[in-house]
């Protein structure tokens, strides 16, 4: 009987493990998930002299993609945000952080460039203010403005294909 | 040469301790905050980029004449409690702060239990069995 006892301990604390060892410590819960995305008006990556700010994407869902030209999980996941991109559920605005244009320009052009346009965060406020804490990362905001969906780290094919485009088709439908 | 780099130093040690209040509110908000990036240093403790960027933001805040309540509540809406290196007790933190306590008062009552069972008395034995005890011992 005391036996039974220490298995069932131990088997509780082994699930317990278990379960602790498939979460990822590293992903933190966003508190923005469901608020307004934070504002911002900055200069365009291309065209220094011009701003674009988040109002101007008011009315239609979007995706807000963190990236830079330092970062190679950036270059991993950009096929996977050419993809979505070139799929037409929605636009995708790049959000260039704390990069160099010398260094940006360039990897666009080597890589490819699937975005909508990107703006120029220079010194990471904006990164703050979307509590952005290790690039890339990947928002998903309706039309009313409001982030639905953030991903962490590199967007992978799955978590494109089951995750952000039945959101995207979810919104659209909203819309 | 020697003088004009003493010049120099003298010079950035000045810049930076121009103000030694508000840097120990700055270095006292960092000790309670978390690096997102380094997750189990402080920003004191990081120099993560984002570590050093998210110091200059508290200075910037502390300086505009923000307190720090107000810092650690725009910490907490771009990052969550996460950040915070004491998390405030609410619904979804409950186990975190009371689990301790639940497993200590668990151990005592075990310990209690395997105590009290040890110091049951042994049952006196009757006259018979005494009787018997004493012929198998001879």
């Amino acid at each position: 009987m005391r036996m039974a006892w220490v298995v069932a301990a131990f088997a509780a604390l082994v699930v317990l493990l278990a379960v602790g060892l498939t979460l990822n410590p590293r992903e933190v819960p966003s508190p923005l998930i469901g608020k307004p995305a934070p504002a911002f008006e900055l200069p365009l990556l291309h065209a220094p002299e011009k701003t674009f700010s988040h109002k101007e994407m008011l009315g239609k869902a979007w995706v807000l993609n963190v990236w830079a030209s330092w970062c190679p999980p950036c270059l991993v996941e950009h096929p996977v945000i050419t993809a979505l991109a070139k799929s037409g559920l929605a636009p995708v605005v790049g959000l260039n952080y704390k990069d160099a244009r010398q260094d940006a320009l360039p990897w666009l052009n080597r890589n490819g460039d699937p975005y909508l346009l990107s703006v120029f965060d220079a010194n990471g406020r904006i990164g703050i203010d979307y509590g952005v804490y290790g690039v890339p990362e990947t928002y998903v905001i309706d039309r009313r403005g409001v982030i639905r969906y953030k991903h962490i780290g590199p967007l992978t094919p799955e978590v494109s294909r089951d995750k952000v485009a039945p959101l995207l088709r979810e919104l659209s439908r909203e819309g | 040469m020697r003088a004009s780099l003493l010049a120099l130093a003298l010079l950035a040690g000045a810049s930076l301790a121009q103000d030694p209040a508000l840097d120990k509110r700055v270095a006292g908000l960092a000790q309670e905050l978390r690096c997102l990036v380094c997750q189990n240093q402080t920003l004191a403790d990081s120099n993560a980029p984002l570590a050093v960027d998210l110091r200059n933001q508290i200075r910037e805040q502390l300086q505009g004449g923000a307190s720090e309540r107000d810092v650690i509540d725009y910490m907490v809406a771009r990052y969550g409690d996460f950040v915070l290196y004491r998390p405030p007790l609410k619904a979804t933190t409950l186990a975190l702060w009371i689990g301790p306590f639940v497993l200590l008062l668990l151990g005592a009552l075990l310990l209690w239990r395997r105590i009290s069972r040890r110091r049951a008395p042994v049952p006196a034995l009757s006259e018979a069995e005494r009787a018997r005890a004493a012929q198998l011992l001879e």
